[in-house]
């Protein structure tokens, strides 16, 4: 947070004398220089801890710097993280998939919880509106992830509880408790995983969008 | 007042026309007529008036003014520094933006303590100032296009590192600055969000901002800005005038050449 970071420039400095003349500094030194800067202009804000972006797992590193060369993961890459992010899917404790679609209707509304103006023991949202359309009475939606609407009866979903629907209804569980297990660097926030939302939580957005009483599949 | 009047006609028109897709298109009529309304008047006038005041005003322990700062076109320029900042500067040896030079020049010419100016929180005592000043030295600006330099290697570096920020994602929910502002023709709720990883076209993105915000009656600087993109990414806290807000502003300002400034705008 300090203004003018000495060590900063130092750093810049050498990682361009290391580079020669002829051209600029290397990817590496770029990155160790990021990752300085970060450190020196980042702080604490009440809840919210430096250590969320300075210490981030492997999956957001790898997409990173995929994103800044422009290029994707490479396919045994991406699996791998995949892999990863599937074993840390937590699957309902009680067996039971769907809670109550008008709960999760609000939480898909709410966007709030986790900056640092929001009060850590408040409960979070899920953000889901920002970026998804989902109900069709709900036309304040966000355009960054497909729509969702009729999400459950465009995949055949008429009974949750039969055997039929369980690929469904488990992928659904899935995606919302850790959605970088499907698409490695998926845009989607890992809600359970990260602990966004509850069990509960997830149960009630599970609902949503499967329930064929719910407005989703309407 | 006329600004409550406006919201108040808009939120009642969204509030009746909900359901069919008929009335979807009506409302996002009603919101661009809602905006067309707006840039009718803009009270970041008023904050412009003000920080022209302050750049001719002595004050200070110095009990000096501003009209010898070096905004990069050399002392006491103002016209058309503003679309190419942030840029190099050889007396501090740093890359600077709009604000982190103003609190350079408030410490040298006019005696205020640096340290201090930059953990003023927004919106109070000399922070406000600040903006009152950005706001006023980025109007001097309007309709010019945005021309940074990369002549220098720390501007080249900082370019660099601004890209690097632009796609870090973190915090509790992987958002990085990219998950919003990556691809063309998004929208966070009606929002419509603009492509920031090129110039998103004149008065889009970072041609927008100093830009006076009608939902909450702020003047937001640029530092405000992102400061607030980071608060929504989760992010912890950015501090005023960082390494990492600057270079942001390169690897963003670089992106928007040839973009015409429209700063100061108006916003919801």
């Amino acid at each position: 947070m300090k203004q003018p970071s000495k060590s900063v420039f130092a750093a810049m400095a050498m990682s361009v004398l290391l580079a020669g003349c002829a051209q600029g500094p290397s990817v590496a030194e770029l990155n160790a220089l990021t990752e300085q800067i970060v450190k020196a202009s980042f702080r604490d804000q009440g809840h919210v801890k430096i250590e969320r972006i300075t210490a981030t797992d492997e999956t957001n590193r790898l997409c990173s710097e995929a994103d800044v060369s422009g290029k994707p993961l490479a396919e045994a890459v991406a699996k791998r993280i995949e892999a990863a992010n599937l074993q840390t899917i937590k699957w309902p404790s009680d067996g039971k998939f769907l809670g109550d679609w008008k709960q999760g209707e609000a939480i898909a509304q709410s966007g709030r919880g986790l900056t640092w103006t929001d009060q850590p023991g408040d409960a979070n949202g899920g953000n889901c509106y920002n970026c998804h359309q989902i109900s069709q009475e709900e036309i304040s939606y966000g355009t960054i992830g497909p729509s969702l609407y009729n999400y459950g009866k465009i995949r055949g979903v008429t009974d949750p509880n039969s055997a039929a629907a369980k690929p469904i209804v488990e992928y659904t569980w899935g995606k919302i408790w850790n959605s970088k297990a499907y698409n490695a660097c998926s845009n989607m926030p890992r809600a359970g995983h990260s602990g966004i939302l509850t069990e509960a939580q997830v149960r009630h957005i599970v609902a949503l969008l499967l329930d064929p009483k719910s407005p989703v599949n309407k | 007042m006329k600004w409550t009047h406006v919201l108040c006609t808009t939120a009642l028109g969204l509030a009746v026309s909900a359901p069919t897709a008929w009335a979807q298109k009506t409302a996002s009529q009603g919101i661009d007529e809602y905006r067309a309304m707006l840039a009718d008047g803009n009270p970041a006038e008023l904050f412009e008036a003000k920080g022209e005041d302050l750049w001719k005003q002595k004050r200070g322990p110095k009990n000096a003014t501003l009209e010898q700062c070096d905004l990069g076109k050399g002392p006491g320029v103002v016209k058309g520094a503003f679309v190419e900042l942030p840029r190099y500067f050889a007396d501090t040896g740093r890359v600077q933006d709009l604000e982190s030079r103003l609190v350079t020049c408030m410490s040298v010419l006019q005696g205020f303590n640096e340290a201090e100016l930059i953990k003023t929180p927004f919106g109070r005592g000399e922070m406000a100032n600040i903006t009152a000043l950005a706001t006023w030295i980025s109007g001097e600006s309007r309709g010019m296009r945005f021309n940074l330099s990369q002549a220098h290697d720390k501007e080249k570096t900082f370019y660099e590192v601004g890209k690097r920020l632009f796609f870090q994602r973190g915090g509790t929910h992987d958002f990085s600055c990219a998950s919003c502002h990556g691809e063309e023709g998004k929208r966070i709720r009606l929002q419509d969000l603009p492509i920031l990883t090129k110039s998103p076209g004149d008065g889009v993105g970072f041609a927008a901002w100093p830009a006076y915000r009608v939902s909450n009656g702020q003047m937001w600087s640029m530092q405000l800005r992102l400061n607030d993109c980071y608060r929504q990414q989760r992010f912890p806290y950015p501090g005023f005038a960082s390494d990492a807000t600057v270079a942001l502003g390169v690897y963003l300002g670089v992106n928007a050449k040839g973009a015409a400034s429209i700063a100061p705008a108006i916003k919801r």
